[in-house]
């Protein structure tokens, strides 16, 4: 309920009194993970328009779209769980600086600015085109959204890819600034053993990288469903390659950070190994189990060369398995963290709510949201290249 | 009660009923990147930042003549926990056995145990014990145990010289004052609780009824005006010792000069301002 607190955390050994009033809910797990989904999708957009990798073409413009539809949704989760939403705009209009949260609305702002640019340039044929032919209110909108440049001249088409190849690169280091920031939000808190790590941004950005791409996987095979098309072999192929290295290296990273923690033996370190046994264990399970499953299936379909239906299930499989870890791994940081009782004499347990504000249903719905917003984008802008008859 | 206080509890009392309405038009506002209220804000906007430099409006106060600091004498404490009581009162600080400005730690060691055996007055069986979550005590338990060594320690707010909490809020809503405390300004906290995780020492609790964070602000409403914060008042052992460092003859003067004190968790970087004595390696 809004207004109260919700149910005290239950704890074992000693925990100091206000921390059973446990401070960041699901929500915080929602906000990097959806962060984390726009930056994955965002960087196969720019495998093609950057790195002009072609297998990619299928899917760059509607990788962009999900991006930006994901964008959309960011600051949700955080405003739902601001015990003064109508006073957000303090952190943006007066920003105290040496809070790195209050960042967040102009390293926000400046990335959604990007990718709106960049997908203004990447469909400006697209919507060109549609408002020469489409009638009434929608026409309107059409036209307004070529914002007075309907030249589609071959000269015009290839300065658009110039600016759209542009912004793609400034966004790169965007998104990984991006998520990386959301890292360096968690790592830099020196109070929270779990979180203060110098690899956390690391760890963040590359996992936020491998769900992004196996979003897009499930969303362009779902959709390409719908469309009764055929899924592009080689963009399929070429992502299980892209996951499949990025998840490599950040399950290596994981595991020296945690091989580092245990090897060291700091002061602590029996009631980190506690928190691991005890309240994420199953988080760790989902998350370390789910991974190496995942990179096991990924390796089988990469080696033996497996293609057609196979490897599209296969993907399919390997994407949501990617999903679902990366959420347990955002749940086993900013939930595990906060269940480390800072006096490390004490572990607590988070039970989420389910109805309230910052409660599960709140989740489903904002977690739903920007599927929805995509699905209304894609029927506005296609981003599929016309079937060749 | 302070006049202060009670119009903060008046603004609560309103911000309950006004609580759904304004954080769905908040949501809405801020989603739709309505610049709603904004010429307000951007005044605040040239104050926030300098805070600190901005004197509070107190008479025959000047806060850059003081500097405040803590003494804990842990030797002393003898658990009675009126402190907590105290505080919980004279601050208006919410009900319950999950918000404390002020708390104390009941550390044992039995015979043959290496580590100590800690709880505090939110304890399950101190609740129990005392009947209330608004009444505090500290339970018998260790009445048939042999007991090594025993002992109190009071916590609180370290208003400390690089405080993390005040790091890390993104609105410049907590801040340090020129004599050395630690303050909110509730009408201007977000209540993201970023603070609230930054703190080492767990002493910042948030207020559900008006959607801010809070903490202990060394009675700041009574140290200006020459008192002593309510739980140095009442506590009857001078377990609890405050005053002016610039003052020599201050009782926290004396106090440091006089003991061979420690701060809590020195590894931070804090350099908190709660100086103790007589507590052992623990204490965390």
């Amino acid at each position: 309920m809004i207004g109260t607190m919700a149910q005290a955390a239950p704890y074992v050994g000693y925990v100091y009194p206000n921390e059973t009033d446990i401070p960041w809910s699901v929500l915080i797990v929602i906000y990097p993970y959806i962060t984390g989904l726009v930056a994955g999708a965002f960087i196969v957009s720019s495998l093609f328009h950057v790195f002009g990798m072609a297998q990619y073409k299928p899917v760059a413009r509607f990788a962009l779209l999900t991006a930006v539809s994901f964008m959309f949704f960011v600051p949700m989760p955080l405003l739902l769980h601001l015990g003064n939403p109508q006073r957000a705009f303090n952190a943006v209009l007066t920003p105290h600086w040496t809070s790195a949260m209050a960042a967040f609305s102009y390293v926000a702002g400046f990335y959604i600015s990007l990718l709106l640019l960049e997908i203004w340039f990447a469909f400006r044929a697209d919507i060109v085109a549609l408002s020469k032919t489409t009638q009434g209110p929608l026409g309107t909108v059409y036209r307004l959204m070529t914002l007075g440049s309907d030249d589609v001249s071959p000269r015009a088409l290839a300065l658009d890819h110039k600016f759209a190849t542009v912004l793609a690169m400034i966004g790169i280091p965007a998104a990984g600034g991006l998520h990386g920031y959301v890292g360096f939000l968690f790592g830099s808190v020196k109070a929270r053993e779990w979180w203060s790590s110098d690899l956390m941004p690391i760890i963040f950005l590359l996992s936020a990288i491998v769900s992004g791409i196996g979003l897009l996987i499930v969303l362009y095979v779902v959709y390409s469903r719908i469309r009764k098309v055929p899924v592009d072999q080689a963009c399929m192929k070429g992502l299980a390659r892209t996951m499949w290295a990025f998840l490599l290296v950040v399950l290596v990273i994981e595991g020296l950070e945690l091989l580092e923690m245990f090897y060291k033996r700091l002061e602590g370190i029996d009631m980190v190994q506690r928190l691991i046994e005890g309240p994420i264990r199953y988080g760790m399970m989902i998350q370390w189990g789910g991974s190496l499953i995942v990179l096991a299936l990924l390796t089988v379909l990469i080696v033996f060369r497996v293609e057609g239906k196979a490897l599209v299930r296969g993907l399919v499989i390997s994407g949501v398995g990617m999903m679902i870890a990366v959420l347990a791994m955002r749940w086993n940081v900013v939930i595990g963290g906060q269940e480390l009782s800072k006096t490390m004499k004490g572990l607590l347990v988070y039970y989420p709510e389910i109805l309230s504000h910052e409660g599960l249903v709140a989740v489903a719905i904002v977690f739903t949201c920007p599927f929805v917003v995509l699905w209304l984008i894609t029927r506005f802008l296609s981003p599929w290249e016309p079937e060749p008859s | 009660m302070t006049q202060e206080d009670k119009k903060i509890e008046v603004k609560g009392s309103n911000l309950v009923r006004r609580n759904f309405f304004l954080r769905m038009l908040g949501i809405g506002t801020a989603c739709a990147g309505t610049w709603v209220g904004s010429g307000n804000l951007v005044a605040r906007a040239q104050s926030a930042e300098t805070a600190a430099a901005a004197a509070p409006k107190i008479p025959d106060y000047d806060w850059n003549k003081h500097k405040w600091a803590f003494g804990v004498d842990a030797t002393r404490c003898i658990g009675c926990l009126r402190c907590v009581e105290a505080c919980k009162a004279e601050n208006g600080v919410t009900q319950d056995a999950h918000h404390f400005r002020t708390w104390v730690e009941r550390y044992v060691y039995l015979e043959g145990d290496e580590r100590a055996h800690v709880d505090s007055q939110s304890d399950a069986q101190n609740i129990a014990a005392s009947g209330s979550e608004k009444e505090f005590r500290f339970d018998n338990r260790y009445k048939d145990a042999k007991v090594e060594k025993a002992f109190f320690v009071p916590k609180l707010c370290n208003h400390c010289t690089h405080p993390a909490c005040v790091q890390v809020c993104p609105t410049g809503a907590t801040y340090q004052t020129k004599d050395g405390v630690v303050l909110i300004d509730h009408s201007y906290c977000i209540g993201c609780q970023y603070c609230v995780q930054a703190c080492p020492y767990g002493v910042r609790e948030f207020n559900h009824v008006m959607g801010v964070t809070d903490k202990c602000t060394w009675c700041y409403h009574r140290i200006t005006k020459g008192l002593q914060p309510a739980c140095v008042e009442v506590c009857p052992v001078e377990a609890r010792v405050f005053g002016d460092r610039n003052d020599p003859q201050s009782p926290i003067s004396a106090f440091l000069r006089n003991n061979r004190v420690s701060v809590l968790k020195p590894e931070t970087g804090n350099a908190p301002n709660v100086f103790y004595v007589g507590i052992d390696k623990e204490v965390c």
